[in-house]
């Protein structure tokens, strides 16, 4: 167990400087010049080559690949070009809205497809297995950012209940837990949640539907337990698999809410990356996306790991 | 009682045996063909697609005007306007033209990078499930490095960096599919080569190639196909999400996404107009999921 625990950290070692690699790679295939991406277009040459020489644009590829990896793990991800403040400074206060949203709409995913797919998994062939069938393939096909603007319209626009836009009143970009900002989350995490709701749906129906078939459920029900006594054993045996499948909607859906937040103007990663792509502002792309994706790593890890732990059953060596 | 359900039961076992050796006889694509007929929801989502394709391909006979031709005095009219009847949108353009015209580019945006990941994807994945050792833990280990990104956040990665444009989108999502492609590819490939018969075929001298054109080729392509199906969906949603985040099509350029970004500012003037382009996403999308989904099923695809 502990070597396995051991060998599948250091497995994520050089996954993540692969990553770390593809990341450094999004400024060289950017179009044009990598130095256009530090010094404003209208510098003069000899400031051009200065800075070159400073940021070592001038050493091969693989030395700048290592001495870029240097600053990262320090922490220095760089200025943006359209601020010149440090990466990292607006990329911590996104990564917590992104974080926040992101958790919100994994939660009521998860606990709706936890109920929606128990149910159908159970109640196999019935009225109630169609409907929740229909909700995963409707939940997993729609293209959330519509879905966002339909919730506008109707919760903003025409019933004018809820805030459109923003995570707080005034656009403020700072959280507290008061009424007015959860008022501001409960769109875009709703619109966020569908994804999730749709997968574990789909999941948690097959891994029910396959243990009810089981003969120990049968010998279970035979010996004189409860619904409930049953219904325990179910949740034991499916748990690992529904929270593996969860843990990795969540680093999806850290990545994937970008359309969601420039829909609700929601101050997280995903606006910043919008901004950073309209002002290709490549040092701030660069470092959210490696920020984002090294998150979806460390997760993938846990997520293993915690599988291992909680299923008894997988022996890995 | 016994003696009268004994022989029922063996008859009954007959019948599903010659039931079995006659649908054996007419072959693998007859017996699809029949159980997807048999499929109420597989035909409609068919139907529905095959009617939204003919719309598009033939949008300049049917569409009732030209879809880059806009009017100051006809912006943002609601939906029922003569001679408008699904309105106009900020430019004053017809969306109904608009929303034919647009699927073409939605389409070809959706399909083409998972036809083009097919391709890779499989002769990747069939060679590193063939090959084996060196080769495929060299092929599998860079497809761990893309697995390791979400799809939304590598293609919105690379289609940033690249910048907008309709083939650097396309290019950002044929690389966000191989990965997976490969990883199907390459387990069924692995089922496959240890087969007898392709031990047999190996043992009576036929080369890689030969063994992988003749024998595993045709037991792989079914399940891979389906997979990749199954994507379209995907490709599709996320293809107009770059469009919607303006890094697809231009303007003035049709598009679903695209219009659903540039209506989005007349969500306060004409709400149920702005959404319009979003339904046509979400019915293919629908419909090609449940394709998909019923393709599997009927080509009796596991997993």
């Amino acid at each position: 167990m502990l070597y396995y625990l051991l060998r599948r950290i250091l497995y994520a070692i050089p996954i993540a400087l692969a990553v770390g690699f593809v990341c450094f790679m999004l400024v060289q295939i950017a179009p044009g010049d990598p130095i256009n991406a530090i010094v404003p277009p209208d510098a003069p040459a000899d400031v051009v080559e200065q800075v070159r020489r400073d940021y070592g644009l001038d050493k091969p590829l693989p030395v700048q690949f290592g001495l870029w990896l240097l600053k990262v793990v320090q922490g220095d991800l760089g200025r943006s070009l359209a601020t010149g403040r440090p990466v990292w400074a607006d990329l911590s206060t996104g990564i917590a809205n992104t974080l926040m949203l992101a958790l919100c709409a994994s939660l009521l995913g998860f606990t709706l497809g936890c109920i929606l797919g128990g149910l159908a998994g159970t109640f196999r062939g019935s009225v109630l297995d169609r409907v929740a069938v229909g909700t995963a393939v409707a939940g997993v096909s729609v293209p959330h950012y519509w879905l966002g603007m339909v919730m506008v319209v109707i919760f903003s626009v025409q019933l004018n209940w809820l805030p459109a836009m923003g995570a707080g009143p005034g656009g403020s970009a700072d959280w507290s837990w008061d009424w007015e900002h959860v008022k501001h989350l409960i769109l875009p995490a709703v619109t966020l949640s569908v994804i999730p709701m749709g997968i574990v749906t789909r999941t948690v129906r097959g891994i029910v539907a396959e243990i009810m078939n089981q003969e120990f459920i049968t010998a279970l029900r035979g010996k004189g337990l409860t619904r409930w006594g049953v219904f325990l054993h179910v949740v034991k045996n499916a748990a690992p698999n529904a929270l593996a499948v969860m843990g990795l909607q969540l680093g999806y859906l850290m990545g994937g809410s970008i359309l969601v937040e420039t829909v609700f103007s929601w101050p997280g990663t995903g606006l910043l990356l919008n901004s950073a792509i309209f002002q290709r502002d490549l040092p701030v792309l660069q470092g959210t996306i490696l920020v984002l994706a090294m998150f979806f790593v460390a997760l993938n890890l846990i997520v293993d790991l915690m599988q291992t732990a909680l299923d008894p059953r997988i022996k890995r060596a | 009682m016994s003696l009268t359900t004994a022989p029922t039961a063996a008859e009954a076992e007959l019948a599903v045996q010659a039931r079995q050796a006659q649908a054996a006889s007419d072959g693998y694509w007859a017996g699809v063909f029949k159980r997807v007929r048999r499929d109420p929801v597989t035909i409609v989502c068919a139907v529905i697609l095959l009617l939204m394709l003919a719309a598009m391909v033939f949008a300049p006979l049917i569409a009732p005007h030209d879809p880059y031709q806009g009017s100051m005095i006809r912006r943002l009219r609601p939906i029922g306007t003569p001679n408008h009847p699904l309105g106009t949108d900020e430019l004053g353009r017809d969306i109904l033209t608009r929303l034919l015209y647009g699927g073409r580019l939605s389409w070809f945006m959706g399909i083409t990078p998972v036809a083009l990941a097919f391709a890779i994807g499989t002769f990747f994945g069939v060679l590193a499930g063939y090959a084996g050792g060196k080769l495929n833990m060299v092929i599998m280990r860079v497809t761990d490095v893309f697995y390791a990104f979400p799809s939304v956040l590598l293609a919105v990665a690379i289609s940033g960096a690249l910048g907008a444009g309709i083939e650097n989108a396309i290019l950002a999502l044929t690389l966000v599919f191989i990965p997976p492609i490969i990883r199907v590819a390459e387990s069924v490939t692995q089922g496959v080569r240890n087969l007898d018969f392709v031990d047999a075929a190996r043992a009576s001298g036929a080369g890689a190639f030969t063994v992988v054109r003749v024998h595993v080729l045709g037991n792989v392509l079914g399940p891979i196909f389906v997979y990749a199906t199954s994507l379209i969906s995907v490709c599709m949603i996320i293809a107009s999400g770059l469009s919607f985040l303006g890094l697809g099509t231009k303007p003035p350029e049709p598009e679903w996404g695209l219009m659903l970004n540039t209506l989005r500012t007349a969500i306060y003037v004409q709400p149920w107009v702005a959404v319009l382009p979003g339904v046509c996403i979400f019915m293919t999308s629908i419909c090609f999921n449940l394709l998909s989904d019923g393709l599997r099923q009927a080509m009796d695809v596991k997993g």
